[in-house]
């Protein structure tokens, strides 16, 4: 896959990364969201990487950035579902993603942001 | 000075087998450190027979050397032996004596021979004797040291209690030293706890560990970190006096580490992160 | 699965690097490493498959089991031939960095593993050694 695929829901993006991610396609996912924020109007930016089984510090500095980025655009990311094993190795690396806000799974982002599913 | 193997006892002793195993088990029943609750007559019996039948086949192989070849059966019937009485709640000596217990019927079969002889045999069984007791000295301080080590992995099994204090609540009470290894297996154990029970805070209570040092300490922060980049709160009650020193005086500092006197304390601030608090009810519980 | 043995992997573009994560991965699954001790060497060997592709042109990647005295370990060797690293305590401290990235790889790779063996000569090239325990 080349691309993140980035969805709308609501007021609110997701995009959901697979369980390996290539350099270009992280710094590609940096630039759709900037346009895509901005496009949409979203306040809210939903980083699925439950699925995601390594972050190394390349990506783990994307992530950071990407947070950075959407801050400039006035808009939030909340990174879902980093999985235990993923967590431990990126604290050890040395990564602690300070500035960034996390949940535990999409239903805690959304409650976090003040945002209740339409059914 | 060799002695020449063909004027070994070894006649003498096969031909007394009976005589000498009686012996043996009598006098291992009668000395004081025998131990009828650990062991039957039935399984001391087989024990004697298959260690004096070894003993036959190792002399027979015509070498006095216990760690030769010859010796081989002997070597694998008292590691056997050693082992067992080791997981049976034998001592260390008592194991050892059980083997050196035989001297005295095996010496005793040695009559018929002539006094020179006599001593040159008694000589060298002694020597025999004495290398298969440290022998199995040796086999059974192994076993023990096994029986420790799966002790100590069945410990650090035990002694992750991650328990579920309310919805969306995770509480992990330490009790005990913490070493590196064990810190890191509770810790992962929370952070998979917190997961699979979607809980958003856990509180860490070190109420009952009375010392951390630096490796330690660094583990819990990390778990703390660890905790948040999954999108869960941790909080850690229960530091004592002297773990807080140590912990300045290592030069570490916890930021973004929430710390609580108490598990109480914690609990009541958990409970308020949830948005949720302990109100009385009014109504004070009446005892029959 | 059988038992692992060793393999290289050429290291020339980011896809490399994929498929160098993908072989590790393998191999410590082989091994039964735990999902952890797995996330740890993967980790580790993406930070080194990176900067030899990043900084140094490319290079190989050497897989090999390790058993020694009853442990069981799971060993991997990075060459480059690239300008090599000038001063090796300078680049092992962390906040290091020359690529513009955190600075972390090389200092954070030495802590997700048991034995971390770097050698370097300017002009000639950089091997990395590591290996992570069971």
């Amino acid at each position: 896959m080349d691309r993140v695929p980035i969805i709308k829901v609501g007021k609110y993006l997701l995009a959901t990364i697979q369980t390996d991610v290539q350099d270009h396609v992280a710094v590609a996912l940096q630039e759709d969201l900037a346009a895509r924020i901005i496009a949409a109007r979203a306040r809210l930016v939903l980083l699925d990487i439950s699925a995601l089984q390594i972050v190394d510090s390349f990506i783990g500095r994307m992530i950071a950035d990407i947070s950075g980025i959407a801050r400039l655009l006035d808009a939030e990311v909340i990174v879902v579902g980093m999985q235990p094993a993923v967590a431990i190795t990126l604290v050890e690396l040395g990564l602690t993603l300070s500035g960034v806000r996390t949940a535990l799974n999409v239903e805690r982002a959304l409650a976090m942001a003040g945002i209740r599913d339409q059914a | 000075m060799t002695s020449n193997p063909s004027v070994t006892p070894i006649p003498l002793v096969r031909a007394g087998y009976e005589g000498i195993l009686a012996m043996w088990i009598a006098v291992q029943k009668r000395s004081a450190t025998a131990r009828p609750d650990l062991i039957s007559d039935a399984d001391l019996a087989r024990q004697c027979s298959e260690v004096l039948s070894m003993l036959l086949e190792g002399l027979a192989s015509g070498s006095m050397d216990v760690s030769s070849p010859g010796w081989e059966g002997m070597r694998a019937t008292l590691r056997g032996i050693s082992l067992s009485r080791g997981r049976l709640g034998f001592g260390p000596s008592e194991t050892a004596l059980f083997i050196l217990s035989l001297k005295e019927p095996l010496f005793g079969s040695l009559q018929e021979l002539d006094p020179s002889s006599r001593i040159d045999a008694i000589l060298e069984l002694n020597h025999v004797i004495d290398r298969l007791g440290l022998l199995t000295s040796e086999v059974y301080q192994q076993g023990r040291e096994e029986v420790s080590m799966r002790q100590q992995q069945e410990m650090l099994e035990l002694s992750t209690p991650v328990v579920k204090l309310w919805d969306g609540m995770l509480a992990l009470p330490l009790i005990g030293t913490l070493d590196s290894e064990r810190t890191q297996v509770v810790m992962e154990s929370l952070l998979q706890a917190i997961v699979e029970t979607g809980s958003t805070i856990a509180i860490i209570d070190i109420t009952g560990v009375p010392t951390v040092d630096t490796k330690v300490a660094q583990h819990l922060i990390q778990t703390v970190s660890a905790a948040r980049l999954m999108g869960a709160d941790c909080l850690i009650s229960g530091i004592r006096p002297q773990i807080a020193q140590t912990i300045i005086h290592l030069g570490i500092t916890l930021p973004d580490v929430v710390t609580k006197a108490t598990l109480a304390d914690a609990f009541v601030a958990a409970l308020d992160r949830l948005g949720q608090r302990v109100v009385s009810t009014g109504a004070t519980s009446t005892g029959r | 699965m059988g038992v692992p043995e060793r393999l290289t992997v050429a290291l020339r573009t980011q896809d490399d690097v994929v498929v160098l994560r993908q072989r590790v991965r393998e191999q410590a699954v082989a091994l039964c490493f735990s999902l952890l001790d797995q996330t740890k060497i993967v980790t580790a060997a993406s930070e080194l498959g990176r900067n030899a592709v990043a900084y140094a042109g490319g290079g190989e990647a050497m897989i090999e089991p390790s058993l020694n005295s009853g442990r069981v370990g799971l060993a991997l060797t990075v060459t480059d031939h690239g300008p090599g690293i000038p001063n090796v305590e300078d680049a092992m401290r962390p906040g290091f960095t020359t690529g513009g990235g955190l600075g972390l790889g090389l200092s954070g790779t030495r802590r997700l593993v048991h034995e971390f063996d770097l050698r370097s000569e300017v002009g000639r090239g950089t091997i990395v050694r590591i290996l992570r325990w069971k």
